[in-house]
């Protein structure tokens, strides 16, 4: 659906290097990257907001690199919302209309179900100032697919809000997605919305883009350090390798196969690893003693540091499990995880 | 309830303040309530002061409409875009507000002027600039348009661009979004440019005096009648000319208020 081929920018601020990227027709595609990697800039140049270097941008089979915005058929809809101040949330819906061709019937259906699907019908004659985070969000989304646009671009529509609103937006667009033909890009950094929405999704880093796949293949197996480290990969260590093991600072991890010879790190998300205060006995291939340095609090979750000889590692668990093993600093435990939860880069 | 102690700094700068103000309202207060109402009534019978207030209005409210029609395009492209010695073109907009009056009407004069090929183009038109009603909308427009593009221009910073991009990815050509949202959103803005850019050219003087001495306006009137027959004899004109400004002014500001859902 969407195509982009070797597109590259030029702005004050931004480089976009190189980008290629291929979004299927009604896909929910999520683009990933910490601030400043691009991601916005991206949006806009596709949504022809910004003007190109280089490159092509193709939707169907209609190449669009030259069209200006209003002729592209892509609706964008922004973090801090862009409602029109002046006018009522109604008219905010509808100010797309009067420049397609729509019949009026079909308008009208498409406006009902919108207001309805975003609970929107007792705002109608609200002005924005009179509405809170979730519901200006909600009107934006109205506003932006009230035209049927090909594709919808949505730049962190879920980080300005709070986290009730949070999830009944988000709510709104699985259901929304499901619902129409639109395609769907957006740009978040936050992982709940990765899982819960996307089915494919890339990861930009300063310009250009790291990684592009099925979401859970970016979370396990990312293709770049960046990449692991972005996704939450904690420990990641520069490695050498022979045969089968990879050597970290003097520590022997087993991986059970033959790695590309290209290869220089290590990774194990800290929920594969296990932490014991009896050594572990099971199929485990990697088994190593030593002591904790830290536990961090972290909400549903306590993070443990591990330091075995000069590797330190960093396993996740739950406040339960922290209570009944007893841990505190200073403590020596067994931490454990299999060859297979190695990820090698 | 007890009230706070104050320290010398809030004292001070109370002072400060009723001096201030003091300096505006009191020169201005004692010269509006000088002349008797007998006085003011004999002078707006005159018609060379009618005829002069007259023309001071609409030379400025012509020169406002200038800038208005001239200088929105340039304000909106100075908010909106960047470019290598923007800093240059904002500073030359803002030269006929720092230089001394008199000098602008000798400046238009020289490019107005027979040995100049731009005044040779007006003289083959027809248009003449010294002692001309167009020679002193001319002036007006140089002195008032700074104030009218520094004001829209502004306005137009206050809109965000996502507002425009949002328009146009809906199908809103730059034309309709222009129409539709900024100018909606920036009137207010435009309107104040207006207003101090027409008061601009309303107090005009130094500049119109080297240009067109007559027609009168109503500063250059003002001006004649203290030099020939003294203070008594200008403050009524004077009089005239702030009121009627000041009501218009308001008219302006009352008919464009309130009727749309602002908040």
């Amino acid at each position: 659906m969407i195509k982009i081929q070797d597109l590259n920018i030029n702005l004050k601020e931004f480089k976009l290097r190189n980008i290629c990227l291929s979004v299927e027709k009604n896909e929910f595609f999520i683009l990933m990257g910490p601030t400043g990697a691009g991601k916005t800039v991206l949006l806009e140049a596709i949504a022809g907001l910004i003007p190109l270097a280089s490159g092509r941008i193709l939707i169907g089979e209609r190449e669009i690199t030259r069209l200006p915005p209003e002729k592209r058929g892509i609706s964008i809809v922004y973090q801090d919302f862009a409602l029109f101040p002046h006018l009522t949330v109604l008219e905010n819906i509808t100010y797309g209309l009067r420049f397609h061709r729509i019949e009026k019937i079909q308008a009208e259906k498409r406006l009902d179900r919108l207001l309805e699907v975003l609970n929107l019908f007792n705002l109608k004659e609200r002005l924005p100032v009179n509405l809170s985070g979730g519901e200006k969000q909600r009107v934006a989304l109205a506003r932006a697919l009230m035209v049927e646009p090909k594709v919808l671009l949505l730049d962190e529509p879920l980080s300005a809000l709070d986290p009730n609103f949070r999830e009944e937006v988000r709510g709104a667009l699985k259901s929304l997605h499901q619902s129409s033909n639109t395609t769907f890009l957006m740009v978040t950094h936050d992982f709940v919305e990765v899982l819960s929405l996307a089915g494919r999704a890339a990861v930009m880093n300063k310009g250009h883009i790291e990684q592009t796949g099925q979401v859970k293949e970016i979370f396990e197996k990312p293709a770049s350090p960046f990449v692991a480290d972005f996704v939450g990969m904690k420990n990641l260590f520069k490695a050498s390798f022979n045969e089968t093991y990879a050597m970290v600072s003097g520590l022997k991890i087993e991986i059970g196969r033959i790695v590309d010879p290209s290869s220089h790190y290590v990774a194990v998300r800290p929920e594969d690893i296990v932490i014991s205060r009896e050594k572990f006995s099971s199929s485990m291939r990697n088994n190593y003693s030593g002591i904790i340095t830290q536990i961090n609090n972290q909400g549903f979750y306590y993070e443990i540091a591990v330091q075995i000889k000069d590797v330190s590692f960093k396993g996740l668990i739950t406040k339960g499990s922290l209570i009944e093993l007893g841990l505190e600093e200073g403590i020596p435990v067994y931490v454990s995880f299999k060859a297979s939860a190695v990820h090698v880069f | 309830m007890r009230i706070m102690k104050r320290e010398p700094f809030f004292w001070i700068s109370i002072s400060c303040g009723l001096v201030i103000m003091a300096f505006i309202l009191l020169p201005l207060i004692e010269m509006m309530t000088a002349p008797s109402l007998s006085m003011l009534k004999e002078t707006i019978q005159d018609k060379d002061v009618v005829r002069s207030i007259w023309l001071s209005i609409y030379t400025a409210g012509l020169a406002a409409l200038i800038s208005f029609v001239l200088g929105t395009p340039l304000a909106y492209l100075l908010a909106r875009t960047s470019f290598r010695g923007k800093r240059l073109v904002e500073s030359i907009i803002d030269l006929p507000i720092a230089i001394p009056h008199p000098v602008v009407g000798i400046a238009i004069l020289s490019v107005a002027g027979k040995n100049h090929w731009i005044g040779q183009i007006l003289s083959e038109l027809g248009i003449r600039i010294m002692g001309s009603v167009t020679g002193i909308i001319t002036v007006l427009t140089l002195v008032g348009i700074p104030f009218y593009l520094n004001a829209t221009k502004a306005g137009f910073e206050g809109i965000s661009p996502r507002l425009e991009k949002v328009s146009r990815s809906l199908g809103a050509s730059m034309s309709s979004t222009f129409f539709r949202i900024t100018f909606p959103l920036a009137w207010r803005s435009m309107l104040i440019g207006l207003i101090m850019c027409s008061a601009r050219a309303i107090s005009e003087f130094g500049a119109v005096v080297i240009v067109a001495y007559h027609p009168m306006i109503a500063p250059v009137m003002i001006y004649e009648r203290f030099e020939a027959y003294g203070l008594k004899y200008s403050q009524p004109v004077a009089v005239w000319l702030v009121s009627i400004s000041l009501l218009l002014f308001l008219l302006l500001r009352i008919l464009t208020s309130g009727n749309r859902k602002e908040t």
